[in-house]
């Protein structure tokens, strides 16, 4: 039996499914059997994200109104044999499924499954009570901006209120430059006040904007910093103690350090 | 008057007039009778200077719109002031209010944004208030964590409430009919627990060990039987 993660925020535009189709990647790079769920019906993503869009037939719509198998409807990755995906339906809305349908597939995909990532939709309304409903846990994400942090506030408070208990913290975007400068809120302010565990934090990084382009995921990228960060948090959930990573040395590269010695910014 | 029992007693005191009530007799013969007292007899005392007037009602609960009908019928003559009011009864639901008013609650949580605290009386909370939570009381607000969402203290008119919090930085205070902006109104970059109070009908803050020279009577009067 495996366990249900669902990736939220509130807010949207933080980085939700980024992070999920990243999480369920990195995962699925530690040998993982991994599927990953797009929860945001009308507003499906996930599949352009992993680069699958072209090989979609069934939906999850279609396996609760029973068009076809569970099996039929799963797109297995290009990269990793063990890694699936259970695309959203374009043509429908959010009230196309209740929260008791979700929970009885997400139930079946635990069976098969090491872990079943749920991408939820931003919002806090059905969709979101549909992708909760059948998490046994929950990762919030939010960005170092007072608006993602106030929402990510009111989603923990939803969440401490439903099975999946207290979620824990991924921050995304970070710009380490601008926090230093004071002109981003410091990572340590946000932990201090969503008051919840850290799972990791995510450095800002252009390469990401590539990946998702490419339909490549950045967690794949050996060369970026973000990617590194998705891999450790995956380690973290398996339940490594992998440090935070520190974003100063991004700055501090070696061309930087030749700059900044010459004065050039 | 056919009444055989003396319904109203009046008797004189040095704080003014104490009436009296037989607390057995119908409502409507007791308002009878104290009508016709008023009216009738006593001229001598019941004219002249404002003489204030405590009434004793022993056993007996009046509603409030019996209690403004007494009053009405004291008000017929002009210089009685009535004083004070005395029930050795109240309901219930007052018996519950007082207990809860005397009592200080606590409360462990973390209020984030949506959520909502309200108490009657005193609130100790052992834990946050995030921006976009809010918490209310009819008493005193006391945070063992950072207040940086709302807090209303003495929200049904209580200006002596405080609010006091380890790290106060509220969106924003309201203590009675008093609202406040923090940001803007005064800001403390102070890192010691703080308390804000009314001053004036103005919002003030202070370090918390003012509280004793500007709150002093507020707990002590407080009967904690």
């Amino acid at each position: 039996m495996g366990e249900a993660i669902v990736v939220t925020s509130g807010k949207g535009g933080v980085g939700k499914t980024t992070t999920s189709a990243n999480i369920g990647t990195a995962l699925a790079l530690q040998g993982k059997k991994v599927c990953l769920v797009d929860g945001d019906i009308g507003l499906r993503n996930l599949d352009v994200m992993m680069g699958l869009e072209n090989r979609i037939i069934y939906d999850l719509v279609d396996v609760i109104d029973g068009e076809c198998r569970l099996q039929q409807a799963l797109i297995k990755d290009k990269r990793f044999e063990h890694l699936f995906l259970l695309p959203a339906k374009q043509t429908k809305d959010k009230s196309a499924i209740n929260t008791e349908q979700m929970e009885g597939l997400i139930k079946e995909l635990k069976q098969d499954f090491d872990y079943v990532i749920i991408d939820c939709p931003a919002g806090i309304e059905q969709g979101f009570k549909n992708a909760v409903a059948g998490a046994d846990q929950a990762i919030v994400i939010t960005i170092p901006e007072p608006t993602a942090v106030r929402d990510a506030d009111r989603v923990i408070g939803l969440l401490e209120k439903e099975k999946t208990g207290s979620p824990k913290l991924i921050i995304n975007r970070i710009r380490y430059g601008m926090m230093k400068q004071g002109d981003m809120l410091e990572v340590d302010d946000v932990i201090q006040q969503l008051g919840i565990e850290i799972l990791g934090i995510v450095p800002d990084d252009e390469k990401v904007i590539k990946a998702s382009k490419d339909g490549e995921p950045i967690a794949m990228n050996h060369e970026s910093k973000a990617g590194l960060a998705y891999r450790n948090i995956a380690r973290r959930i398996l339940g490594d103690h992998v440090p935070l990573l520190n974003l100063e040395e991004k700055e501090g590269g070696f061309l930087k350090k030749v700059k900044k010695l010459f004065g050039i910014r | 008057m056919t009444t055989t029992k003396n319904i109203v007693t009046i008797k004189g005191t040095k704080d003014g007039l104490v009436f009296i009530m037989d607390e057995t007799c119908s409502l409507e013969d007791l308002f009878l009778q104290l009508k016709d007292k008023i009216e009738h007899s006593h001229q001598q005392i019941l004219s002249g200077p404002l003489i204030p007037i405590t009434i004793k009602l022993g056993h007996r609960y009046l509603t409030s719109e019996e209690e403004k009908e007494l009053r009405e019928i004291i008000k017929l003559k002009s210089n009685l002031v009535v004083k004070s009011i005395d029930s050795l009864v109240i309901t219930k639901e007052q018996a519950l209010l007082d207990k809860l008013m005397s009592t200080v609650r606590v409360e462990t949580k973390t209020v984030r944004s949506g959520q909502e605290l309200r108490h009657m009386g005193d609130l100790l909370l052992l834990g946050d208030v995030n921006p976009g939570g809010c918490i209310y009381s009819t008493g005193s607000i006391f945070v063992l964590g950072a207040l940086r969402g709302l807090a209303h203290a003495g929200c049904e008119g209580n200006e002596e409430a405080i609010i006091a919090a380890s790290l106060l930085r509220p969106t924003q205070l309201r203590i009675a009919h008093v609202i406040s902006r923090p940001p803007d109104e005064w800001i403390d970059g102070s890192n010691d627990m703080e308390f804000a109070y009314l001053e004036n009908g103005q919002m003030s803050i202070d370090k918390i060990n003012q509280v004793h020279k500007l709150r002093a009577n507020y707990w002590n009067k407080r009967d904690y039987t």
